[in-house]
């Protein structure tokens, strides 16, 4: 009986190397992030867009049936942990992705770079990864940690404010966040004020920018913070005498939604806008509502792009996923119709691009959206390129 | 550093103070009288914002929908506490932090489900803007009318407590629940009433914040944490203390991030200040608590003797 079940799993095994050789008649992909608790309305956005992606696609990517498992890393580390060592070692998948959160992505993923899987980051993109630690098996699909900040950082030394005042919470995010907006900005820093992370009143650090007379505000406050910042900041009558500046993700949909009408006239940076005019922003733009009821946010652009990134990889291909190199010459070719319109890979596998600055206003049916209106940096890359040793 | 600066900042602090104190006088209510830890109180937080914002919208008037939230907290609370938290007084603390921790997963999805994970909530325009309260310190309007809203419900609470029956029995159930059973108060229908006044306070707090907080799911883990170090400070039970306790944390966090970081400067190489400041700063009311809990371990305003 023993002997039998040993030939039989002998058999099991051989079958699958055969079937390994040739071509994968299937794509499976890994899909991890945050879909629940209050920091879930981004993860959400990516994994409604990726699955959108494939559903247009006719439930395929690069030709082959697309398989997704999904996994809710809850905003844990450890969690996120074990979700990407059972997609990779148990469901062998060919592609991981997902991620929000840079701390819960580096604390999952390099379980697929021991196993070369090959993680497409459709979101977190830290500094780490884009130098010293450059990875083979990392490609960052939406943008730098930094870029944002240096581009708001550029945007107020072009616009000439003399004075900025910037606020972060006091973690390394934050740090690096202002230090990313300080990296191009030449004007004066009227104060760099550190806060508690997830602080909920901003009466006290509002009263000393009033004091202090800035022309600029720069805050980096993601999520809930920044919503109880920016409404406080509009009850406080200061946007009257300070312009406001916020990162592309500080003023998305999924803050001005809830925050309302106090979002008219800000300003922030990004590298897409809803109303980018190529066909397939158009066409993302147009899908994600008819099926979500709601506007995309630019996490959900990224998941979208993310999903035809693969698609194009796996189309170059032919299916044959085994081939790693193969796979990784195909995704940094990119070619595809990106909905941010033309960017590339550097040799770091983080993205060159362009990113522009936006205003919230009203679109034509009287809805608060961001409109572009000028690009900041052009093929703009990170500063951490030197020091990744991959060609 | 002016006076007029130091002013706002103590307006300020007085403000998120009256605020913490809504939501710390119906959890000090509760765990005093009942001896009942509940970490849903931030849920009932949540759904009084939830309530607000939906019923403001509804109704297009700013007072209209608050005060129509506040009844419909109190019930979605007294609900609560027939289905489900009678059945926890008699079990121990573990298994009641236990259970009413899983009521904070259920509300958050269910307040998802049922509304999205957020909400807008406006403040009425004639608030929106700032006022001029003396010449060079203007001061929004809204937070002028929180500050008013937080004093008038503390001065109802003090009535409500020491000059009525219901408040009689509440005070001798808080200080000695055996003995008050033994002298006949019905303290089951008693325990409902608090809870749904402590959901009232809940949606008070909820409603006049959602227009300066984010109404999202998962807004009442955060503040509760602070309800909690109030009511640690101010003496377990006691509404006296839950009011010092939560101005003193309001005015220690509020003073201790407008000015510690400067003052740090003054004495400290900049890089060690800027470093120490925000830091210290941001843990400032736990250090209060700490300082508390080791000269009066029983809080300040202990309802035991």
């Amino acid at each position: 009986m023993k002997n039998r079940l040993l030939a039989l799993a002998a058999g099991f095994a051989f079958t699958m190397l055969a079937a390994s050789a040739g071509a994968a008649d299937k794509v499976k992909i890994g899909f991890v992030s945050t879909l629940s608790g209050p920091s879930a309305a981004l993860g959400v956005d990516i994994r409604d867009a990726f699955t959108l992606a494939v559903k247009l696609n006719g439930g395929k990517l690069g030709g082959l049936s697309a398989e997704i498992l999904i996994g809710d890393d809850q905003f844990k580390p450890d969690v996120g942990r074990q979700l990407a060592e059972k997609f990779v070692k148990l469901d062998k998948v060919d592609f991981l992705t997902g991620y929000v959160f840079s701390n819960i992505m580096l604390a999952s993923i390099p379980v697929a770079f021991e196993n070369k899987v090959i993680y497409v980051s459709p979101n977190a993109a830290p500094s780490p990864l884009a130098g010293k630690q450059c990875n083979p098996y990392f490609f960052a699909v939406a943008w730098p940690n930094d870029a944002y900040h240096e581009a708001a950082g550029q945007y107020a030394t072009q616009k000439g404010y003399k004075s900025t005042y910037l606020i972060a919470p006091n973690y390394q995010a934050g740090k690096d966040s202002l230090g990313g907006f300080k990296r191009f900005y030449k004007g004066k820093i009227a104060d760099e004020v550190y806060t508690q992370l997830g602080q909920l009143d901003y009466a006290a650090e509002l009263a000393q920018v009033r004091a202090a007379k800035p022309e600029a505000l720069y805050i980096f406050l993601p999520g809930g913070m920044g919503i109880n910042f920016i409404k406080q900041f509009v009850a406080s009558g200061l946007s009257k005498d300070v312009q406001l500046i916020t990162p592309g993700f500080g003023s998305d949909q999924d803050v001005i939604r809830p925050v309302g009408d106090a979002m008219l006239g800000l300003f922030d940076t990004s590298h897409w806008a809803l109303d980018f005019d190529n066909p397939a922003n158009k066409k993302f733009v147009a899908e994600f509502e008819k099926e979500y009821k709601r506007l995309p946010s630019v996490f959900a652009a990224q998941g979208y792009d993310t999903a035809l990134l693969i698609d194009s990889a796996v189309r170059e291909v032919k299916g044959k996923l085994d081939d790693k190199e193969a796979v990784r010459r195909a995704l940094k070719a990119a070619k595809f119709a990106s909905v941010r319109g033309n960017f590339k890979f550097n040799r770091n596998q983080y993205p060159i691009q362009n990113y522009v600055l936006r205003v919230v206003g009203r679109d034509a049916q009287g809805r608060l959206v961001n409109k572009t209106i000028a690009t900041v940096f052009k093929d703009h890359g990170d500063a951490y390129v030197q020091d990744c040793a991959m060609k | 550093m002016s006076w007029i600066l130091i002013l706002e900042q103590s307006l300020n602090g007085l403000q998120f103070g009256l605020m913490l104190f809504l939501l710390a006088a119906g959890l000090t209510l509760v765990f005093g009288i009942m001896d009942m830890i509940n970490l849903a109180h931030g849920s009932l937080y949540m759904l009084g914002a939830f309530f607000a914002a939906t019923l403001v919208q509804a109704t297009g008037s700013f007072a209209l929908g608050v005060l129509l939230a506040i009844p419909a907290t109190a019930l979605a609370g007294m609900l609560l506490e027939v289905a489900v938290l009678r059945t926890l007084y008699a079990r121990d603390h573990l298994s009641q932090v236990l259970a009413t921790f899983a009521l904070i997963l259920i509300a958050n999805e269910v307040v998802r489900i049922v509304w999205g994970s957020d909400l807008q909530m406006t403040m009425p325009a004639a608030l929106s803007g700032p006022v001029q309260l003396l010449p060079g310190m203007p001061y929004p309007a809204y937070r002028l009318l929180i500050i008013g809203v937080g004093l008038a419900v503390a001065a109802l609470l003090y009535v409500l407590v020491a000059k009525t029956r219901i408040g009689m029995l509440v005070r001798a159930g808080a200080s000695n629940r055996e003995m008050a059973l033994a002298m006949g108060v019905n303290i089951q229908r008693l325990f409902t009433l608090v809870f749904g006044v402590g959901a009232a306070l809940c949606a008070v707090a909820g409603a006049m914040l959602g227009p300066l907080f984010a109404v999202q799911v998962g807004m009442g883990e955060s503040i509760l944490i602070l309800a909690f170090v109030v009511i640690v400070i101010g003496g377990i039970g006691s509404i006296r203390g839950a009011l010092v306790g939560a101005v003193l944390v309001g005015m220690v966090d509020t003073i201790g991030r407008a000015f510690l970081p400067h003052l740090f400067g003054l004495f400290l190489p900049p890089q060690f200040a800027s470093a120490a400041g925000p830091a210290i700063a941001s843990v400032l009311v736990y250090l209060l608590m700490a300082v508390v809990l080791f000269v009066r371990p029983q809080g300040l305003f202990p309802a035991r003797g």
